[in-house]
């Protein structure tokens, strides 16, 4: 299976994927540390997929969303965006809307 | 040299006609964490014309573009709002 596929599916199996660097609990970069937090107000439940662990996967998600940064957030399937957005989607609560649908 | 990357980008963004554009070099903050590379962190507030009407990933991609060859190497981390001008 090509990274393309391997994201593509990754991201349709789940309904909610981050795309960061490090983990959850240790996130290794400011950015990706406050999406998490933003998730973890809204009580989400998400599979965070650490791109620091595979190159293949840093490069090829940011060919995947045609987006440069990371982190990246997934809501079924569709590509959301980054830190800034999701920052903006939280505090007009539609991220929470986004969520719950 | 200091503020030459700065105004680089300033150059990169003048495509957007911007009614105004804050740029904060915030890249001390960050000196040196992992995986930083050596690149710059910044943050811009842009007011334009041009982003009325579009979504927030639309105007995103519309600075991404303009910044392109600069990220990752010269630009590490760019904070990004972009606010239409009836927004503002």
């Amino acid at each position: 299976m090509s990274i393309q596929d391997s994201i593509r599916q990754t991201v349709t199996e789940n309904p909610v994927v981050l795309f960061m660097k490090g983990t959850p609990t240790f996130p290794q970069c400011g950015f990706s540390a406050g999406a998490v937090q933003i998730l973890k107000n809204l009580g989400a439940n998400f599979v965070a997929v650490n791109v620091l662990e595979n190159a293949e996967v840093r490069q090829g998600i940011k060919e995947y969303a045609n987006w440069p940064t990371i982190p990246q957030l997934y809501i079924k399937g569709e590509f959301v965006g980054g830190s800034d957005i999701m920052k903006e989607l939280f505090s007009t609560g539609e991220l929470e809307k986004m969520l719950q649908d | 040299m200091i503020g030459t990357l700065e105004n680089e980008i300033r150059a990169r963004l003048a495509p957007l006609e911007a009614e105004s554009l804050e740029l904060h070099d915030d890249s001390a903050a960050h000196a040196g964490h992992a995986g930083s590379g050596g690149g710059g962190h910044f943050d811009v507030i842009i007011v334009a014309a041009a982003f009325a009407g579009l979504s927030k990933l639309a105007r995103h991609r519309k600075v991404y573009e303009l910044l392109a060859d600069l990220i990752p190497t010269r630009i590490h981390a760019l904070s990004i709002k972009a606010l239409a001008p009836e927004e503002f």
